[in-house]
């Protein structure tokens, strides 16, 4: 009961090739996209200094990432003498385990959740079920993706492929089994199922002894933590249990607290649109004295899970600084179309088609298709608060899918070998690249084309079918651009740089000029 | 001022017309052009899917073409972003030195046809002449990487008799996206079906673009689906006059029909 699991699903094309059929889902993600893409853009624009805010929190998250391991340390240091505990995890397998001794050693069977990303990432819920500890979600859509046996769909919005029809079902008919039931009468407005909701999860918050929880920022000069969320659900975890564990990923420490200045005005505008974040909470290690508000003992658990890896390669560590808005996501027309589900991790849209294959690797046909899950048209960059150029990434992990490379792997610089699948498009690639180095061979191929541009198909068979399966193709003309110059202006007026083959790059320049005057010369 | 065409490889192959009303639309003006034959391809295709090495060869070939040339003039937001974005990346990371610098160079030098026109000849008055209702998308690249702006629409609305009619949605990817297009082609047709959709809403006879990889895709869309709206790139609006287009001889007139029309 405890949510799906994305192990075992197929390449980002044939999942998103079933979500596009799926017309309800899209109508769902079209409406939520579209309405929070028109409302970030008013929010942004109301901020004269945007541009700025914007290079700052990129500026900050870079000299934060090159002194990481400075940060850490200092921040260590605070939470213990703060009167927390600081553990870390190498990899996701390790921070369960941590999670799950120290929810034992409670000896409680139950723990209310804080909506993370972290622990979406690592599993933490289905690892805590094995150990028969049962994990409550409290933020509403985990609580509908939760009931639903289902998985989120968006960082900032997991359920945002249900609409209330959907989710009144869903309450209706589960709730019962997880704790108080909703209301036999229950209607799809949003505030009677807030109100089912909020009944549901008040019983969860008072008899909970343990909380965990992510944190969208930690901070090394006090060790405090910081978790941002609309609903006050948040609040009742952190503050109510006995216990709080806290696993937080290595990449979200600031410096300061005057970072968080800079943070806490991008944050709130870029994912929900609102000009100041709902529930700040704030908290440096325990509750200390008795009577204290908060919980007297607290965990850190700082998770790596391929950070470091990403953090090698000079092109993709840009993507830990992202500070999961969704913003990217909610401004993809690739995310609308194929939904959250397709690219089979906690980390959806374009973010996580740069940071799924950094963190898990391009090993499987799922991760080595998700730098492909992209049209390149740059909207994702164009709004992420922290300025990381996501088509770049993209780019460069195409290149290490189809070429292989130098790759950091679990700490160590390693020959990555290219992905299966990709040897006909690499044939292809080299012979493209060939024809385009000696343009007499590509005015060749045209005039091949044009001479037979009355016999092509309108259909194509092979790989050529995904573009006339929804396309026309287009007619190949009598002469292309080339063809035409030569004849039209070919005596004289071709310039100093007449004929083709005349450049210096193959380092035989005396023999393909030859060449190309051989064939200049028949053309005319 | 020494200019070159660099008339990109899908516009030598596929639509020569819109090389010839580039070169047309310039020469209108006053510029002379070169068309230097060693030109191919700027490697945008190979690079996009990862095959930045392949592309080191065509990197290197386009800054030797157009070396000596003031300006580098391209009908492609593409191109030109390819050309400008990532060619000195690649070469400053292939070649270094020297070579890398005259990479540089000619990335500065390259522009895409509204720039060349707006900022380096100041002209947004062509003399132009097209009498139908056109849409415009801006493409990507053009929009996002080159920062075009208005500059296309601004060409477009001192075109005699052309109506100019919004496009909603406009800023949203056509769903070509190069390798995308045929690797996840469920998305990108999706994508190209609300596109079109979007296009035919406005009653437009002609949608306006300044990339024909994009508008092969949006085209190819709307030819399947029946509709009557022609793909026409910018440089074929500009290059239209009373008597006709320059690009080819044939009276033109007819919205995108200068595309394909034979010699």
């Amino acid at each position: 009961m405890s949510g799906g699991t994305f192990l075992g699903m197929p390449a980002f094309p044939e999942a998103a090739a079933a979500a596009v059929r799926d017309t309800r889902l899209r109508g769902n993600l079209r409406h939520a996209t579209g309405t929070i893409r028109a409302k970030r853009a008013r929010a942004v624009a109301e901020l004269p200094d945007w541009a700025g805010l914007r290079a700052a929190g990129a500026a900050i998250k870079d000299r934060t990432l090159r002194h990481l391991d400075h940060y850490l340390e200092r921040l260590e240091e605070a939470v213990t003498a703060a009167g927390g505990t600081v553990h870390w995890a190498a990899d996701a397998a390790e921070a369960n385990r941590i999670v799950t001794q120290l929810v034992r050693a409670t000896g409680e069977s139950e723990v209310v959740k804080v909506k993370s990303m972290a622990t979406q990432e690592i599993g933490l819920n289905q690892a805590l079920e094995a150990a028969g500890i049962r994990a409550y979600e409290t933020d509403l859509a985990e609580l509908i993706v939760q009931l639903g046996d289902d998985l989120p769909s968006h960082i900032l919005v997991p359920a945002i492929h249900r609409n209330r029809g959907e989710i009144r079902d869903i309450f209706r008919s589960e709730m019962g089994r997880w704790g108080r039931p909703a209301p036999e009468d229950l209607s799809e407005e949003p505030a009677e199922l807030a109100e089912a909701a909020r009944l549901h999860l008040r019983e969860k918050f008072l008899r909970a002894k343990v909380g965990i929880s992510g944190a969208n920022f930690m901070v090394a000069e006090t060790g405090t933590l910081v978790v941002v969320e609309s609903e006050g659900n948040g609040r009742m975890c952190l503050t109510l249990p006995e216990t709080l564990i806290s696993v937080v990923g290595i990449e979200k420490v600031v410096p300061t607290w005057r970072d968080l200045e800079v943070f806490l005005q991008l944050l709130p505008r870029s994912s929900t649109a609102e000009r100041m974040n709902p529930y700040t909470s704030m908290w440096t290690g325990a509750a200390d004295a008795e009577g204290a508000d908060g919980p007297r003992d607290f965990h850190l658990v700082l998770l790596d899970n391929g950070r470091t890896d990403a953090l090698a390669d000079t092109v993709g560590r840009q993507a830990l600084r992202c500070i999961r808005c969704s913003a990217c996501l909610n401004v993809c027309p690739v995310y609308e179309r194929a939904g959250g589900h397709a690219y089979g991790s906690a980390y959806p849209g374009p973010i996580g088609a740069i940071l799924t294959p950094q963190l898990r690797g391009t090993v499987t046909e799922l991760d080595a298709s998700l730098p492909y899950a992209s049209s390149l048209c740059g909207a994702c960059y164009e709004v992420c608060p922290v300025a990381i150029d996501i088509p770049q990434v993209l780019v460069h992990l195409r290149e290490r899918v189809v070429e292989g490379g130098e790759a950091t792997v679990r700490g160590r610089r390693t020959t990555i070998r290219p992905a299966r699948g990709h040897a006909a498009e690499r044939a292809a690639m080299r012979a493209a690249r060939w024809v385009f180095e000696h343009p007499a061979a590509l005015r060749a191929g045209q005039r091949l084309a044009s001479r037979t541009r009355r016999l092509h198909p309108r259909r194509l068979p092979g790989p050529g079918r995904a573009w006339t399966a929804s396309r026309e193709l287009p007619e190949v003309p009598a002469e292309s651009f080339r063809d035409w110059w030569l004849r039209e202006r070919g005596n004289g007026s071709g310039g100093r740089k007449g004929r083709e083959d005349q450049t210096d790059q193959t380092g035989q320049a005396e023999q393909t000029e030859r060449a190309g005057r051989a064939e200049g010369g028949g053309d005319r | 001022m020494r200019v070159a065409l660099f008339v990109t490889c899908v516009t030598d192959t596929l639509y020569p017309g819109t090389g010839r009303a580039t070169l047309a639309v310039l020469e209108r003006l006053g510029v002379e052009v070169d068309f230097p034959l060693a030109q191919s391809c700027c490697g945008q295709p190979q690079f996009n899917t990862g095959y930045r090495r392949e592309t080191e060869p065509l990197v290197r070939r386009f800054a030797e073409v157009f070396r000596g040339y003031d300006h580098i003039v391209t009908p492609s937001g593409s191109c030109a972003a390819m050309v400008r974005e990532n060619h000195p990346r690649i070469a400053a990371r292939a070649f270094g030195g020297r070579r890398a610098d005259e990479v540089a160079g000619a990335a500065s030098r390259t522009y895409e046809l509204s720039e060349f026109l707006v900022d380096v000849l100041g002209v947004t008055d062509v003399g132009a002449y097209y009498p139908h209702t056109v849409t415009y998308h801006p493409t990507c690249h053009g929009l996002r990487t080159l920062g075009l702006g208005d500059r296309p629409r601004r060409l477009l609305e001192n075109v005699r008799g052309l109506e100019l009619v919004e496009l909603p949605g406009a800023r949203e990817c056509c769903g070509f996206g190069g390798t995308f297009a045929v690797k996840n082609a469920a998305v990108s047709a999706a994508m190209g079906a609300d596109k079109a959709r979007g296009i035919e809403g406005t009653g437009a006879e002609a949608v306006c673009a300044v990339d024909n990889s994009c508008l092969m895709h949006i085209g190819g869309t709307l030819a399947r689906r029946g509709s009557a709206v022609r793909p026409v790139h910018l440089a074929e609006i500009l290059a239209s006059t009373d008597g006709g287009t320059a690009t080819d001889g044939t009276a033109g007139g007819t919205a995108g029909g200068t595309r394909e029309a034979a010699r």
